[in-house]
This record gives C-alpha cells, structure tokens and sequence, in this order.
C-alpha cells in the first residue's frame, strides 16, 4: 500500500433535465464533462413532440389556426401570422389594410411579451431573481391586451386567413371589487381602462420607455449579469449564418438581417424602426439586441395605434370563400347562410401549390411550407421554427464553456419546447 | 421581386445547365427541381458560387408524394431544400426526389450547410429518407425505440401503440391503440374552378 501518484480523472456524463427549472421546458441533455468543461453536449428533445405537422394533414386549412398557438406559447400571434400568410399566398387575397395594422401592432405587442419572458428567466436562470418580477408585471398589461381582443390570454386564435377575426374593441374589459380586491384597488387598477383598448395601449406605449429603464438598471451594467453573460457563447457571423441563425441570433453576431425590413410583409415597410444589431455575438449583445428591440416595438406599436385610431374599415377579407360573412347579414341571406355553412362543413379550398411564408418571430424566422393540391386540409405541412435551428447548436456553441455556461446558452437561445418539438 | 426571381432563373440556367430538371416561378417564389445524382454538387455551388451565395440553408423537409392528387411525381419521396442568401436578399427553394421508393437515399448536406444535420435527422425520423454521409442520422422527435416513420401517408394518425401505466407489473406499458381515427370533415378535392376566389 503506497500513496497513489496519480490522481484517478474520470470523464462524467451527466443528464441535464428533462425535469430541470433552466430547461425552460422539457429538454434533455446529455453532457460529457471533463471536471467541470462540457466537452460534448447532446440534446434529447422531442418529449413534447404534438405532431402538429400531421395533425394539420387531418383538419381543415381554418381549423389549425389554433394549433398554431400552441406552436411557441410565447408569441402565439406570430406563429398565427405566418400559417395565414402562407394561406393567403396560395388562395391570392389581399388583406384589408386595417387588418394589416392590427397584426402589425399584435405582431410587436407579442415580441415584447416574448423578450419580456425571454430577458427575465434568462436572468432569473443566472441569478437574476428580481428580474421576472418586473418583467412579469408588464406581461399582464399585454396579456389583458390579447383578452380584449380574443377572449383568451394565451392563445388567441385571432388572425385568420383574409384578416383578423373581429376589429378591435371599444372597450376596455374592467376589474370589479371581489373578495380580493377592494373598491379602492380597484378603481385604481381601472384607471388606465376606461377608454377603447388603443386608449389602454397608448397609455402602455407611454409608461413602457421607463420600465425598460428599470430593467437596464437591473441588468445592463450589473456586475455579475455582465460575468456571467460577457464573453460566453460567442458565435462569429459566417458561423451563425452556416447554423443556420436567424433572429436576434444572427443580428447579435453583426449580421443585419430582419425579414420585417429586408422582405416586408404587411404594413412594414410604411413604419418606421431601426434594427439592432450586436458586436461580440456573445450572451450578453444578444440580451442588448432584445432590450433594444422592446424599445423598437414600443415604437411600431405607438405607430400603429396612431394609424388605427384615424382609419376604420373592414378588418376580414370580403371574399366569403375564404372568410365568412358578418353574422347579421347570415341571418337574412340566402347566399351569405350558404357560405357560412359550407366553410364552417367543408372548408376552404386552397389551389394548388406550395409556398413558404415566414415571418421575423420574436425568436427569429417561423417559417410556414404549405403544399397544397386543391383540398380542403392541407397536403403537407412543414413548421420551420427558430428554436429547433437554435437547440442544434447546442454542441457547437457549449463546447469548452463551464456547465454552468449551458444555463446561459439555453436562456440566450430562448428556447420554448413548444416550437422545437412541435 | 418578380424580375429578380427571373434573373435568378435565368442565372441557375446558365450555371447549372442541364441539370436543372425543372424550374417555376409560383407565388413569387422559385422552385427548382434537381436530379439525386447532382444534389451534392449542386448544393457546393449554389453556395460558394459568387453570384450566387446562398449562405444559409432555412430549412429541409421530406415530403411523401404517394397519395398527391395534383401533379404526378414519378418517385414517393422527396426532400425540399428552403435557401436564403443574406447578402443578395433572394430565397429558393430546392426539391430532389430521392429515386428508390422502397430505401429513399439521398447526399447529406451537413458538409455544406451545418444547419442540415437536425433536418435531416427529421426527416429520416419520419419520412424514413435515409441521408447518406450524415454525421450521426438517429431518430429525434419520436420516443426512443420507435417503430415506424409516422409522417408517411399509410401510418395512421392515432398510430400503433399507445402507452399507460400498469398498476399490476407496477411500471409503464405499451399496447396496441384502443381508439379509432376518427374523420369529421371527409377530404375533398374539387376541380381548379370551385369557389375560384382571387383568381377570377
């Protein structure tokens, strides 16, 4: 028995989830470390595959609307937005330009709810415990936003093919005194409601500038934020575009490139807003991109309810083989009951072809690849989503870093398993 | 947009001759359609040619052709390839159809654009397209130990098995499903003109 010379090194491979709070969801990963260095980093994903690809084949081109939502529950309208483009496309209507508007300002009003959640848990995930807090507190005001119009907080299945469901409301739905909230809570939780829902927007628009401030002064210069961010997975341009990035991804590697000014849809290239774009393409610039780019919505938004507010008309394509008719004049015509009830049986015919709509979505380009051939349900259906693009970089831009890192790169990434199982 | 997409057509004309088995410009996009032999090649110089650059490689997919009613693709499978140049601002699209319908084989493409290696796994998933020179082609969306290729159009929507937990053996089991699809709206084809909105 002599004293070991030679301490004994052992390579572990460790399981990083699928239950684990800084997944954001359920992803597993597989890592090999060397001590504490990830040498290889393999993500299982797939445990919340819905097959909605498939599922899509069996529905009708409307009724997938809402399975859409589903898609990355954090920016629901966006996903919305590029399956009815897609649609739209194939059939060739125009959308009225008020609809445009309205998705436009749902569009940015979704980016922000997205970067909201996206800047806090990343903060949250590295240590940042207040950060959520406050970025939680604003989420609510754009979530009541998405009720007032939908009906649902979440997943709102509002956009349609041809335009929005309904226009907006001219009322604010408003807080009533409970058990839980006294008459004076709630007159003051009421005070910005009054008004039409664009009233309690512009008013967000107003007090939004000072909470991104509060949330740089939480972050931007904090010291630990910048240690923990600063210098980690840094991802040069020609590789990030050889990943195959899109987003806040590719622009914070210095690459400018935003599918809202470099091909516009809709009503974007009549707004005005500045794209931002990072230097490092390290954790920390992609966090300045998402805090700028809040501002920047904040902008389109402001825009928007400007526009909206001067502008009124219809909000739904008038061709009624594709949308259906107001529900007065079903009542009464013969024509308008018959295409009710055939769009509401069969559905929508959509000629055929193919096409590919995407859209800038908060996380980076959601693309839509719909093959059609003349039916009422879709041939095929391809959801091509930033986050799986993103996740297969795992390896590529965690190797080398601590373990620790791998929180970091998850959070920067902005995964949501909803969009990379699908 | 449209003039720029001709030129490009007129470009991948020149460069690539008569490899270009077919190309159309519908809904403001371009389709090309290139023989399986000359994918790889074809991919290279779509990518380093400098009139051409087309850097990023948005998306691959398979697609199964065997119950299609439009158009008749002489093979079951293929793979359609979304590209986008950064710097000339112009996407295309790619499609190859792989040539045997009973072992779809085609070139990976993970050499030329890293961003293919998820996609491909995708597709070899299921579509059961098995890409040859892929680094690490294993299943990635299905549950580990899957049987089948689900986004084919003969596997079934409910598919074979289904899983529960056993409270006898005291673990999770899997068995055959116990539930039927079920098909509400039946689907229906009509000819090009019904209903004919925005084209008229």
């Amino acid at each position: 028995m002599g004293i070991q010379a030679v301490a004994e090194i052992r390579n572990y491979t460790i399981n990083f989830g699928p239950q684990h709070p800084s997944a954001h969801g359920v992803l597993r990963l597989v890592l090999e470390l060397d001590g504490e260095v990830v040498e290889r980093a393999d993500p299982h994903i797939g445990l919340l595959h819905r097959g909605t690809e498939k599922l899509a084949e069996t529905r009708t081109w409307v009724q997938s609307v809402p399975y859409m939502d589903r898609l990355d529950y954090v920016s629901m309208m966006c996903n919305e937005h590029a399956y009815c483009m897609a649609i739209e496309k194939l059939i060739g209507i125009e959308v009225p330009i008020r609809a445009q508007y309205i998705r436009v300002l749902y569009d940015e009003i979704t980016r922000i709810l997205n970067h909201l959640l996206a800047v806090g848990t990343h903060a949250l995930d590295i240590g940042a415990m207040t950060m959520v807090l406050y970025t939680f507190r604003e989420r609510e005001d754009l979530m009541d936003a998405y009720e007032a119009v939908s009906g649902a907080r979440m997943h709102a299945a509002y956009y349609r093919p041809g335009g929005v469901y309904r226009d907006l409301p001219d009322r604010m739905p408003q807080y009533e005194v409970s058990k839980w909230k006294s008459a004076k809570t709630v007159e003051q939780l009421n005070e910005n409601r009054q008004g039409s829902l664009l009233d309690f927007l512009d008013d967000f628009t107003k007090r939004f500038p000072r909470y991104v401030d509060e949330y740089e002064t939480l972050l931007t210069d904090n010291r630990i934020w910048k240690q923990r961010t600063v210098g980690i997975g840094v991802v040069s341009p020609e590789k990030a575009l050889a990943l195959g990035f899109s987003g806040v991804m590719l622009r914070g590697s210095g690459i400018e490139w935003d599918v809202r000014k470099k091909q516009p849809y809709e009503v974007y290239d009549q707004l005005d807003f500045d794209i931002p774009v990072g230097v490092e393409g390290d954790c920390y610039d992609r966090y300045l991109c998402r805090i700028e780019e809040m501002r920047q919505s904040n902008r389109i938004v402001k825009q928007c309810i400007e526009w909206l507010r001067k502008n009124p008309g219809p909000v739904i394509s008038s061709d009624h083989k594709v949308a259906p008719p107001p529900r007065e004049r079903m009542k009464g015509n013969m024509e308008e009951l018959i295409h009710h009830f055939k769009l509401f049986t069969e559905g929508m015919h959509v000629p055929a072809g193919e096409v590919y709509a995407p859209v800038e979505h908060p996380k980076g380009e959601f693309g839509v690849y719909a093959v059609s051939d003349g039916a009422n349900k879709p041939y095929r259906l391809k959801l091509r989503s930033p986050g799986f693009v993103h996740l297969s970089a795992m390896d590529e831009m965690s190797r080398g870093h601590m373990i620790a890192d791998v929180v970091a790169i998850i959070g920067t990434m902005d995964i949501v398993f909803g969009d990379v199982d699908r | 947009m449209s003039e720029k997409l001709e030129s490009l057509r007129q470009l991948l004309a020149e460069k690539l001759g008569d490899k270009v088995q077919h190309s159309v410009i519908a809904n403001g996009e371009l389709t090309v359609v290139v023989p399986a032999a000359e994918y790889l090649a074809i991919a290279y110089l779509l990518r380093d040619d400098p009139d051409l650059r087309f850097e990023q490689l948005v998306d691959l997919t398979g697609l199964d052709y065997s119950t299609f009613s439009g158009q008749d693709f002489s093979t079951r499978f293929a793979v359609a390839v979304h590209l986008l140049s950064v710097s000339r601002n112009l996407r295309l699209r790619v499609r190859v159809l792989a040539p045997d319908d009973s072992f779809p084989m085609l070139d990976s493409m993970c050499e030329v654009w890293p961003s293919a290696n998820w996609f491909e796994r995708e597709a070899f998933d299921l579509f059961g397209i098995v890409f040859r020179g892929h680094p690490d082609l294993r299943r990635i969306l299905t549950d580990y130990g899957f049987v089948g290729y689900p986004f084919r159009k003969d596997f079934p929507i409910s598919g074979y098995v289904e899983m529960r937990y056993d409270q006898e053996q005291g673990r999770v089991v899997y068995q055959s499903v116990t539930i039927e699809p079920r098909e509400n709206t039946p689907r229906i084809v009509r000819d090009d003109n019904y209903g004919n909105s925005g084209r008229g």
